[in-house]
């Protein structure tokens, strides 16, 4: 039939100006870079097996910087303090067995600066996380002694303040570099928000430590899920320099479960609309399929007898 | 004066007849304004043009309510009030932003039936005059639009598309200060797009619409064959009931009944594009928030935009700026750029059909390449298919004198 | 034949009504105020630095409320029902907006009365009206006693059975 003979062209050209401007442009313009599912196969694995309580005398030492709410331990000094003499506030080690990779973490508990792959930023300048481990073995016994602490449930969101909420604000969540934005009321006769001020002015200060020890502020991820594509997102964490060479941003090292906890947070915040679409979608789409079906059959019954 | 029967009930056939003359409008508006029998479904684009309007009206009113046009407040209005918490807010978003994308979709395809089928010659010159105004308007509303949610693309693109106006070598910089109302797209810049898009701009392209309508009453509507029919004399035979003789059908209800049609297979794909794939009409770059400091690494304007500034790209700035004018305006000299008599689809006209599907194939390699980066082949196509574009129209007029008259017509 | 084409065209008409009473629900629930709106419907009020007589203007959702420590001297007030115990004193709280048309009355504590400059209604320190036009005592919003403290925006036991009384407007 003609009608469909036109259709057919049209939709050809329709779908060759589709796959011209969207896959074909994109492929061109963002470079491949291959996914290795969070393995990390450039360090080699260890095959000291960790004892805990070896490992809890050792991490004595790291409560000099960290808290390790888990094990009671308490942060030695508040964050924008802690990002005046670290640059960022060191992060509470509660999670670190539960959403940082086994190997990653011994093998950052060994060379810190070249496991998080940032050593291009601290030629001429120490990186404030010291080597807390001279060997594998007590590498690993940190490792048995972080699994240990870990609680069995991390939610996304818990998982997100551990492995990029100390640098990353997400104002949609409320949540900034220094923790949750409190909860204040401007006064009714001023209209001045006291504790609100006393808040910013803390975030202030430590965004400009930050700034002065990474360059630049590592954006807010409120909307990243909507800004850059799950693709980009997986395989930057896992190889930051891949995507941004030079970038300031640290191989975090978080596992395949870490990340989606992580990821699962990102899209809660940054597509709230993602459930609602699911459930509405079929809906919409059912009603204008039987539309057409009605609309055919008017059609039909219009033209019966005129050619 | 007028005759009011005096004994009509108020609101009865004949009290409205009386005043507003309902019967009439009705006939000639709707049961005996007279189509072609012998039309396909490309006929009912101008229904979905309209439908996609109503649209884009409707959901863009929702997305009034919450929007902020303020440089510090836009962008979370936009991704975080609208798209989190005001109920449905996601949903006229989508739709607002799938919507705008895919009317320019459709105003191409509305514009190259129209080309094809000569329906801009013999009396509906005014019909494609004024549907290239309604063109124009609405790049203008998309445009502006753009600017709305003031991400890094609305800024860049702001900053850029604004540039234009210095006219190249004669540096007009008074005159891009005088659209931005500042050094750069800032506080100024936002609120008058802002006015622009969501008043100025909706008023002229209803009233260009009404025009657009108007322009076909006399001249009617083409058909598949550029027949000269006469419209009169075919609405007879129709009122006389030979529905199978009659090479007329009333717009209501037959013409409509097929529209419908149409239109719905439309919003079966539209909605599907909604729910389930909107990420080609909403840029990823826009939802980084603008940053005047920091140019996104790659800045291309949206799909229907593409082809004309792929003939600016490969240009020097001068001739780019004229090419890209030249780009601007040329189309609505077609009714008198084709000097052929003939009105009849393009395949039929000779060395015209190959015009016109090298026209139509140039165009869509221009939008490829207006969006991937401007390196090695890629400029070099690039610059061949603006070559390309600009000699097709100035071999226009020759090659459609050269047309022979094609039997039966003038 | 023209029925069976005039009753398709009606069964479609119908059903694009039905979409439209869809895109209507959507639309009303567009207009519905946001969480974000409802959520910071609490406000709480510290009531133990408190002196008699003296009015205290707060704000919820957006209105005036207010906080008056009623003083024993105006016998009649002290004694109303309306009036709410934290901690040993009577409090009179509510929306200070006159049940009139929602102008803001103004208290004259020598007199222990709310005037409002609009259209010459009173209230006496508990609320009550003393001189119409308002047709009703000022509104008690719903609360809640927390110690010292009163937290508006929540129904506790006390406002529920201020209501149930038919006392909190």
């Amino acid at each position: 039939m003609k009608e469909l003979k036109i259709l057919a062209v049209v939709v050809f050209f329709t779908l060759v100006t589709y796959w011209g401007v969207e896959p074909y442009a994109h492929s061109v313009m963002h470079k491949h870079v291959e996914f290795k599912n969070f393995q990390y196969e450039d360090l080699k694995p260890i095959t000291a097996k960790g004892d805990a309580a070896k490992g809890q005398a050792l991490a004595a030492a790291c409560a000099g910087c960290h808290s390790i709410k888990g094990a009671k331990m308490p942060a030695p000094m508040d964050p924008v303090t802690a990002s005046a003499t670290y640059g960022v506030n060191p992060p509470d080690l509660t999670l670190a067995g539960a959403v940082l990779d086994e190997k990653y973490l011994a093998h950052f508990l060994k060379d810190p600066v070249h496991t998080a792959m940032v050593a291009h930023k601290f030629k001429d300048k120490p990186y404030p996380m010291p080597s807390m481990a001279t060997d594998d073995q007590s590498a690993a016994d940190l490792v048995a002694y972080f699994k240990s602490i870990a609680p069995e449930e991390v939610t996304p969101k818990e998982a997100y303040e551990f492995a990029c909420g100390r640098c990353h604000e997400m104002r949609y969540a409320k949540w900034t570099q220094i923790g949750e934005e409190p909860k204040t009321k401007p006064n009714i006769q001023t209209k001045m928000d006291e504790e609100k001020l006393k808040f910013d002015q803390k975030l202030a200060q430590y965004k400009d430590h930050m700034v002065k020890y990474l360059g630049k502020l590592p954006p807010d991820l409120s909307i990243i899920v909507r800004a850059r594509s799950e693709d980009f997102l997986k395989t930057f964490v896992e190889d930051p320099q891949s995507q941004l060479p030079g970038t300031a941003m640290p191989r975090v090292g978080v596992s395949k479960e870490g990340y989606e906890k992580v990821f699962q947070y990102l899209e809660e915040v940054g597509d709230p609309s993602k459930p609602k679409r699911e459930a509405v979608g079929p809906w919409v789409i059912g009603y204008f399929i039987l539309f057409t079906f009605l609309a055919y059959l008017w059609y039909k019954s219009q033209w019966k007898g005129l050619k | 004066m007028a005759h009011f029967d005096p004994n009509a009930k108020p609101f009865s056939h004949q009290w409205m007849n009386d005043r507003l003359a309902v019967d009439t409008l009705k006939r000639v508006l709707s049961t005996e304004y007279w189509i072609p029998k012998n039309i396909n479904f490309l006929w009912a684009m101008g229904m979905i043009l309209a439908a996609t309007f109503g649209v884009l009206l409707i959901s863009g009113i929702f997305l009034l309510m919450y929007y902020i046009p303020d440089t510090q407040l836009a962008f979370d209005s936009v991704n975080h009030t609208i798209m989190g918490e005001v109920g449905y807010g996601w949903l006229w978003r989508h739709m607002h932003g799938v919507a705008a994308s895919v009317v320019f979709l459709i105003i191409y395809i509305h514009m190259f039936t129209g080309i094809y089928y000569g329906s801009y010659k013999r009396g509906r010159e005014l019909i494609w005059l004024s549907g290239m105004l309604l063109f124009v308007t609405f790049s203008a509303e998309a445009f502006s639009g753009y600017m709305l949610p003031w991400g890094q693309m609305s800024y860049w693109a702001g900053m850029v598309i604004t540039n234009l106006f210095s006219l190249g070598s004669l540096d007009f910089q008074g005159l891009v200060e005088w659209i931005r109302g500042d050094y750069v797209p800032g506080q100024a810049f936002l609120g008058r797009f802002f006015m622009l898009h969501v008043v100025l701009l909706p008023l002229a392209i209803m009233g260009l619409i009404v025009l657009h309508f108007g322009t076909l009453r006399i001249p009617h509507v083409n058909n598949q064959d550029g027949e000269e029919i006469d419209f009169e004399a075919e609405a007879e035979k129709w009122k006389a009931g030979l529905r199978k003789e009659s090479k007329v059908i009333p717009f209501n209800p037959v013409f409509m009944s097929k529209d419908v049609f149409v239109l719905g297979i439309y919003f079966i794909i539209y909605f599907y594009l909604v729910f389930y794939h909107f990420e080609f009409a909403m840029d990823p770059v826009n939802f980084d928030p603008a940053d005047p400091l920091k140019t996104p690494p790659h800045i291309y304007p949206e799909w229907y935009f593409l082809w004309s500034y792929e003939i600016l790209r490969p240009f020097p700035k001068d001739p780019g700026l004229v090419a890209f004018g030249f780009a601007q305006v040329i189309f609505f000299l077609l009714p008198f750029l084709d000097r052929s008599p003939n009105v009849a689809p393009a395949n039929r006209r000779g060395p015209f059909k190959i015009w016109f599907w090298v026209l139509l194939v140039d165009m869509i390699v221009l939008t490829i390449m207006g969006k991937v980066p401007p390196m090695g082949i890629y400029t070099t196509i690039g610059t061949i298919a603006a070559w390309v574009f600009i000699l097709l129209w100035v071999a226009l007029p020759f090659i459609t004198k050269m047309e022979k008259p094609i039997r039966g017509q003038k | 034949m023209s029925d069976r084409r005039d009753f398709f065209g009606k069964a479609l008409g119908a059903f694009a009504g039905l979409g439209a009473l869809g895109a209507l629900y959507a639309a009303k629930r567009t207009w519905d105020p946001l969480p974000s709106v409802k959520a910071a419907g609490f406000t709480t009020i510290d009531l133990s630095q408190a002196e008699e007589n003296v009015l205290y203007t707060e704000m919820w959702r957006g209105k005036p409320i207010f906080v008056l420590k009623v003083p024993k001297k105006d016998q009649k007030a002290y004694e109303d029902k309306r009036l709410i115990e934290v901690g040993g004193d009577k409090f009179f709280i509510a929306i200070g907006l006159c049940t009139h048309l929602g102008c803001i009355p103004a208290y004259y504590p020598d007199q222990y009365k709310f005037i409002c400059a609009c259209h010459g209604g009173q209230f006496n320190a508990a609320g009550e009206v003393l001189k119409s036009p308002p047709p009703s005592p000022l509104v008690i919003p719903p609360f809640k006693v927390d110690g010292k403290k009163v937290v508006l925006g929540e129904a506790g036991p006390e406002y529920k059975k201020l209501k149930e009384a038919g006392l909190v407007a």
